[in-house]
């Protein structure tokens, strides 16, 4: 009996905790509302459909925020999505065994820089390169939309390169830990029927389709969410513009420059309201692609049970 | 004819895999020779002892950052490790409990949320309310992106504990909490630290939450409830600014960051790959 009352006041004391951890995640939702509530109050949704961007005259628009963050992560994520998967089929199924753990140091070490130092990397290194390559565009190809302006290196490009880079290794880690998870028996059972390499691989990324599109779409939330390297190549000017090498500007980028420089009440909320629909575009896309990779993850749990025929026992 | 394509899909597809590696190695590996190359030139002693000097005077360190930012992911551990351990302890502990799973869905949630919008919180809750920038607030900021790390690191640890040994604590008339704290944790104790080593390398390199919480100090403070200067901040500041000698200290800080963040993920391999062994052996 008194056994039992310490397990709960344990229990009791570990959730107080437990309950700390989600009461950080629901103050953050209620705070960022409350601190921008001037804003929403004012300008509605007209707030995210608006192009001007003019503290001074106390007009907000943030469509060229939005346009900014989605544009830049999308492109990040059409170059980084296939090397990554690349990368992650190369270590799960293709590799010799001694390289695997150092291929995944390696792979990881990209995630561990610091956002900043990429950023550093992005402005003497990136830019110049970006800089460099428009100007060596060759004129019928400039006359694109998608190409137009002049060269000023910082830009479109230059962000998305570095979202990429950065991108990589989050989808890669998640993507291997999916191809994992699939039975051996997938394969075996394309390698049994002829299959190719390529085929009996195509079978495994078949068999983890959401898995792996629960890992691309984590890469996605980790992109709308990047600040300081984007910040720093991107250009910051809000305008919606096609072109890769225009100057842009993002979401997160808006609130690192401005943020400190908020004179009135009404620019930090404008300003904390897009930290609010930031916060809340990345709980959806984190929340969509945990769903996924959960069906995945539990390889027990997805595949209904059957009883193992001596075959399959053996193969496990 | 039909088997020969297939065979020669296949092989562009295992080169393509074997590319994408490549490809990946590629920017790391030019950005660790920049920043060796850029950060070496700017870095000595005095890079660490001195304070920076003013525009136009040569020389000069960040003294000043990286006491900073030793003080403010001091500041974040402080409130993080408890947190976080006691967390991972109850999901753990409670594995199947509807309350487990929403502090697990809150901890999976709170990796997710953007850095910036974090310091956008706790610009709100710790720096508004005081109408001062702080060090409190950094260290607070820094804390929470810590908790999650240590919360899901602890829980997968503590579950690979053998269940054994648990039962044979409460077999002698352990209470839970003794169960937990005498036997499981010590258990995953060196899995957990290296857990927590890894959460301060991640925020170590943290710029965005600390831009309007810590802010950025010329001065060397150590009072917490001053604005502090941190070397991520600092870097960002001498990055964009027009100066060659700025940019210059700006390497030499990033050196610094990737050396620390390196350091920390070789010790925690290094850890980790102990533990794996003991757990074969």
């Amino acid at each position: 009996m008194q056994w039992a009352r310490k397990d709960l006041g344990f229990r009791i004391s570990t959730g107080l905790f437990g309950l700390v951890l989600i009461s950080i995640v629901a103050a953050i939702g209620v705070e960022l509302t409350r601190q921008s509530w001037l804003s929403i109050s004012k300008f509605g949704f007209a707030f995210w459909r608006t192009q001007t961007w003019d503290p001074v005259a106390g007009e907000f628009g943030a469509l060229p925020f939005i346009w900014g963050t989605l544009y830049s992560s999308i492109i990040a994520l059409l170059i980084a999505t296939p090397v990554a998967l690349g990368i992650a089929i190369f270590i799960a199924e293709l590799c010799p065994a001694r390289f695997r753990q150092p291929l995944v140091f390696l792979t990881e070490l990209l995630a561990a820089i610091p956002s900043i130092v990429y950023g550093l990397w992005g402005i003497f290194v990136l830019v110049p390169l970006v800089r460099q390559f428009q100007v060596a565009l060759p004129d019928p190809l400039r006359v694109l939309p998608i190409f137009s302006g002049p060269p000023f290196g910082v830009g479109m490009l230059s962000a998305a390169l570095i979202l990429a880079i950065m991108v990589v290794p989050f989808t890669s880690s998640v993507a291997r830990e999916v191809l994992k998870s699939v039975p051996r028996t997938q394969r075996e059972a394309a390698y049994a029927l002829g299959a190719t390499r390529f085929e009996a691989i195509r079978t495994a990324l078949y068999y983890a389709r959401t898995g792996i599109i629960g890992a691309i779409m984590l890469g996605f939330g980790r992109a709308l969410g990047e600040t300081m390297a984007v910040t720093m190549v991107i250009g910051n000017n809000p305008q919606v513009s096609l072109s890769l090498f225009a100057p842009q500007h993002t979401m997160a980028a808006v609130i690192a420059n401005e943020f400190t420089e908020a004179a009135d009440d009404l620019y930090l909320h404008a300003l904390i309201e897009i930290g609010l629909v930031l916060f809340i575009i990345t709980l959806i896309i984190n929340s969509l692609s945990r769903l996924l990779l959960w069906t995945i993850g539990r390889p027990g749990k997805a595949i209904p049970k059957r009883t193992p025929t001596p075959v399959q026992a053996t193969a496990a | 004819m039909h088997t020969r394509r297939r065979a020669i899909v296949s092989q562009l597809f295992v080169v393509f895999c074997a590319a994408s590696v490549l490809l990946a190695l590629v920017p790391l590996a030019f950005i660790l020779f920049f920043v060796v190359r850029e950060g070496i030139q700017a870095l000595n002693l005095e890079f660490f002892v001195s304070m920076p000097k003013p525009v136009g005077e040569v020389g000069g360190g960040m003294a000043n950052s990286i006491v900073g930012t030793l003080i403010l992911s001091g500041l974040g551990s402080l409130f993080a490790i408890p947190v976080g351990i006691m967390s991972g302890v109850y999901m753990s502990e409670y594995a199947g409990s509807r309350m487990a799973s929403a502090i697990r869905f809150a901890a999976d949630t709170l990796n997710g949320v953007p850095s910036i919008v974090i310091g956008v919180f706790v610009y709100g809750i710790a720096v508004l309310p005081f109408k001062q920038f702080s060090a409190i607030a950094g260290g607070l900021a820094l804390g929470i992106m810590m908790i999650p790390i240590i919360a899901r690191t602890t829980e997968e640890l503590l579950l690979l504990v053998p269940h054994t040994m648990r039962e044979g604590a409460l077999a002698l008339g352990a209470t839970r909490a003794r169960a937990v704290f005498s036997v499981v944790l010590p258990a995953a104790a060196p899995g957990i630290i290296t857990g927590v080593v890894l959460a301060l390398a991640r925020i170590a390199g943290e710029t965005a939450p600390l831009l309007f919480t810590s802010f950025n100090n010329r001065y060397f403070t150590v009072g917490l409830t001053q604005p502090i200067s941190s070397l991520t901040v600092q870097v960002f500041t001498y990055a964009i600014s027009p100066y060659q000698d700025w940019h210059r200290q700006a390497w030499a800080g990033a050196l610094v960051l990737v050396s620390l963040v390196l350091l920390c993920s070789l010790l925690a391999r290094f850890a980790t790959r102990k533990l794996e062994g003991l757990g074969r052996g």
